[in-house]
């Protein structure tokens, strides 16, 4: 009963869609306020449904309903109650409904919070959101319904994939998703804008705090990603360059992009078509990810061919989204107004610069992405892009983009002098150039890259916190002075400052990981050891213990760093006999900012077991800087001129935009 | 600077880049993809040896040998031809006898394939795409491989769910 409200819900919350896609739309060409004022209360009614429905599918999940062949074929009674939740979202249509349901959340939030945006943008906003909702909850219902049930319901579930039971699951694919669907509001409001033929620095106050949320939390599921990629596979790789990476990554740098060319039309009036276009290609970018993941064109282009239902619905939700947006770009783009004018050495220009190489890296993933799925379509030759592909086409693209970080937020508008930028930053130059000989003292006849890469490093770092200097004047002006102005400042300067630290941060972590990880591989019996760096582990021997729904061969090891005793790990090999298959548990010890890895090879049948061993240097760094990135961006989303949904009303009011409906 | 001028030195930097992203992706595709080979391929192609590819096929069932330090020897078949695998390191959970896996590396002067590489994928139901391609062409094909891999709904195999999002990003080596 339960899976066919969820299933009712479902169809119902596609009919609100409808009318929301339609009826405020028109109501905005008529100028009908009652018409348009439909919106909102639609697009919560239907944030209502697709949550029932969810619920549904979650207590079908936590009941173990096996009638339903979605709960049968990823679930089990015996898994543990928060893997029974989380593995409603890690098989297809789950996940498509937790798309959904993000995609309402968003819809749900401008309605409720937009009440200070001009009628006719709220009103064309939501209806393009809807459309998107229509199209979505079309496909779920049509082609991935995760609410049929079986004729003959069996008495076990098939169980989720081993691999998906860890708490990553939890966290990883809502935030994705969060991120992914919350870049739809930027494609609306410029869908909005061209709608409109209208568009003005106000419009960019309002899209900028969505942006940016979306861009937080793109950020934090990519960084919790990599991470569970990390711990998970067992050898240490925290990035693969896999398409389903790239997938999540071409709209983190796209909404990167937007994010900063947001600014210049929001700050200067300029750039406006650009914006639009970026807020355009962003979501198109996230919806190309979702087609390259959902389609199955990754697990084989003929995959595709043969249950092409999918896979043709997805293609034609793209060709009609991007395709849409694009020709109403050209349509309408032409009419909307020139911006203001900067010279070419601005802060204007600097983020022109960052949005020039962030689109070029942004179109080198995707030519590296799709390449392959292209000529194997074409050719029938099969060829893999790897690293070597994105180390030589993304990394050269990105260090011109790392060094000019620190002088963009100096530079003045419309016209920034350089050389006194230049100036100002010779103590950055002069701390990262310290760190390069330190490097290369302590390195010696190591790649001649890596100190200038840690160089470049410190100088995105110290660069952000010259810039905080160089505001408060804390060099300059007695202290408390310095104080109150750190005070004064806008939480938006302080957060671009915070964001380009961390990315500094990162950009250490990246550069240490790849260049002094070591690695050891042995096969060990009970007492012999095995030793990295100055740490030595001995090998205790294993244990047997059996899970709620696997059982755990773990090996103990003690780990001593010169001869003092530190602690024990616990790598652990997992078998799952439900699914007949099992999982690598590593073990990590985090050292400073560093960590030890350790995960287990197949044990022989001598009672030997081979074991991988990594230290790890400046690994945490990596996911540490994506989180101080992350609360830069919440910083800068907590000031008052950004706050969601709260900005403060343009002041010269004199555009009809901005007067209550006739 | 006039409007106009302001925009040419624009428009020139946007191309300037353009052009460098365009020649480093195609100087990147030049040399740094590497073709995939079934076993088969291997013998006709006459693929010279030190060539960077990747061959994948099914782990001959008894050709499995270790060696000291971890290493490994085994063959891999498409049915119709058979190339001999070195390897040393620790081997992903899911490589055993008859399971399809992808080794990349380079064919040495001996015929030898030298692996640095072992990938095998995450779910036991699922078959490396670029294998299952290169047996069915060679008639190797198994009705059982179709239940496990055709016939398995999307949703079960790794990357079909995988998902930006779902499994955890990258593949297992």
């Amino acid at each position: 009963m339960i899976a066919e409200l969820g299933h009712y819900a479902l169809v119902l919350a596609l009919g609100l869609a409808l009318v929301q896609a339609v009826v405020p739309i028109i109501g905005a060409r008529r100028n009908d306020p009652v018409l348009m004022a439909v919106a909102a209360p639609t697009a919560i009614a239907q944030l209502c449904f697709v949550a029932f429905a969810f619920v549904a599918l979650i207590a079908c999940y936590v009941r173990s309903d096996f009638s339903v062949l979605n709960v049968f074929e990823n679930s089990h009674s015996a898994k543990p109650l928060i893997y029974k939740i989380t593995g409603v979202w890690g098989n297809h249509e789950g996940s498509m409904l937790l798309w959904v349901l993000i995609l309402s959340v968003y819809g749900a939030l401008v309605a409720l919070f937009g009440s200070n945006l001009p009628t006719r943008l709220r009103a064309n906003v939501l209806g393009v959101q809807a459309l998107i909702a229509v199209a979505f909850d079309l496909f779920i219902l049509m082609t991935s319904n995760p609410f049929l049930r079986v004729a003959q319901p069996p008495f076990e579930g098939r169980d989720l994939n081993p691999i998906l039971q860890d708490p990553g699951l939890a966290i990883h694919p809502p935030l994705l998703y969060l991120g992914y669907v919350g870049l739809s509001i930027s494609f609306s409001f410029a869908m909005a804008a061209l709608i409109d033929g209208r568009i003005d620095a106000a419009w960019a106050r309002w899209v900028r705090p969505w942006t940016l949320l979306a861009w937080m939390f793109l950020t934090l599921g990519i960084a919790m990603g990599s991470y569970w990629a990390y711990y998970t596979l067992g050898w240490g790789g925290w990035w693969f360059w896999d398409p389903v990476e790239n997938a999540s990554f071409m709209p983190w740098l796209a909404a990167t992009a937007l994010l900063h060319s947001a600014l210049v039309m929001e700050k200067r009036d300029a750039l406006k078509v650009w914006t639009i276009l970026l807020a355009i290609l962003a979501f198109s970018l996230s919806l190309i990810g979702t087609f390259l993941v959902r389609s199955g064109v990754l697990t084989s282009v003929h995959a595709f061919a043969t249950d092409p239902m999918r896979g043709v619905f997805i293609l034609a939700i793209l060709v009609l989204f991007i395709g849409g947006g694009l020709a109403l770009f050209a349509l309408r783009a032409p009419l909307l107004k020139q911006g203001g004018l900067f010279a070419p050495v601005s802060r204007e220009g600097a983020l022109v610069l960052n949005n020039l190489f962030l689109v070029s890296a942004c179109a080198a993933v995707f030519v590296g992405t799709l390449y392959p799925l292209a000529l194997e379509a074409i050719t029938g030759e099969k060829i893999s892009v790897g690293a070597p592909f994105f180390n030589a086409t993304f990394v050269p693209l990105f260090v011109p983009l790392l060094i000019a970080v620190p002088f963009g937020p100096m530079l003045a508008w419309k016209r920034g002098d350089l050389l006194g930028v230049a100036q100002r930053l010779v103590g950055a130059a002069g701390v990262a150039s310290v760190a390069i000989a330190v490097i290369f003292a302590m390195e010696g006849g190591g790649p001649i890259l890596v100190p200038f890469a840690i160089g470049l490093a410190v100088f995105v770092m110290a660069g952000a916190v010259t810039e905080i200097v160089e505001r408060t004047g804390l060099l300059k002006v007695p202290f408390p002075t310095a104080v109150r102005r750190a005070r004064g400042m806008p939480r938006s300067a302080w957060g671009a400052a915070i964001a380009h630290f961390g990315l500094g941060i990162t950009l250490l972590g990246i550069i240490g990981e790849t260049q002094w990880s070591s690695e050891r591989i042995a096969e060990l019996k009970p007492g012999q050891s095995i030793s990295i760096r100055r740490y030595d582990l001995r090998f205790d021997g294993t244990t047997m213990r059996q899970g709620p729904n696997y059982r755990d061969l773990t090996a103990h090891f003690t780990v001593r760093r010169h001869g003092e005793l530190i602690g024990v790990m616990q790598p652990a090999k997992r078998s799952f006999p439900s699914r007949g298959t099992g999982t690598t548990e590593s073990a990590l010890m985090t050292r400073g900012v560093g960590q030890l890895y350790l995960s287990l090879g197949d044990p022989h049948p001598d009672g030997a077991i081979p074991v991988r061993l990594y230290f790890k240097p400046l690994v945490l760094l990596i996911w540490l800087g994506a989180v101080v990135m992350v609360m830069g961006g919440g910083l800068s989303l907590s000031d008052r001129r950004l706050r969601v949904g709260a900005p403060k009303p343009a002041k010269k009011v004199g555009k009809p935009a901005l007067q209550p409906a006739e | 600077m006039t409007r106009r001028q302001r925009r040419l030195a624009l428009i020139g930097g946007a191309l300037a880049v353009l052009a460098a992203a365009v020649a480093l992706v195609l100087g990147a595709l030049k040399d740094s993809i590497v073709f995939f080979n079934s076993p088969t391929d291997v013998v006709e192609k006459h693929v010279k040896p030190g060539t960077r590819m990747r061959v994948g096929g099914l782990v001959k069932e008894g050709s499995v040998q270790r060696g000291d330090a971890l290493a490994v020897r085994f063959d891999v078949t498409d049915g119709r031809n058979t190339v001999a695998v070195a390897y040393q390191g620790l081997l992903p959970d899911l490589f055993r006898e008859g399971q399809g896996i992808v080794a990349e590396g380079a064919l040495e002067p001996g015929g030898t394939f030298r692996a640095d590489s072992v990938l095998a994928k995450h779910d036991e139901t699922y078959m490396p795409k670029e294998v299952a391609d290169a047996l069915k062409k060679q008639g190797h094909w198994k009705a059982e491989y179709e239940k496990k891999v055709g016939a398995a709904p999307q949703g079960m195999m790794p990357q079909g769910l995988a998902p930006q999002g779902i499994m955890p990003q990258g593949r297992a080596q």
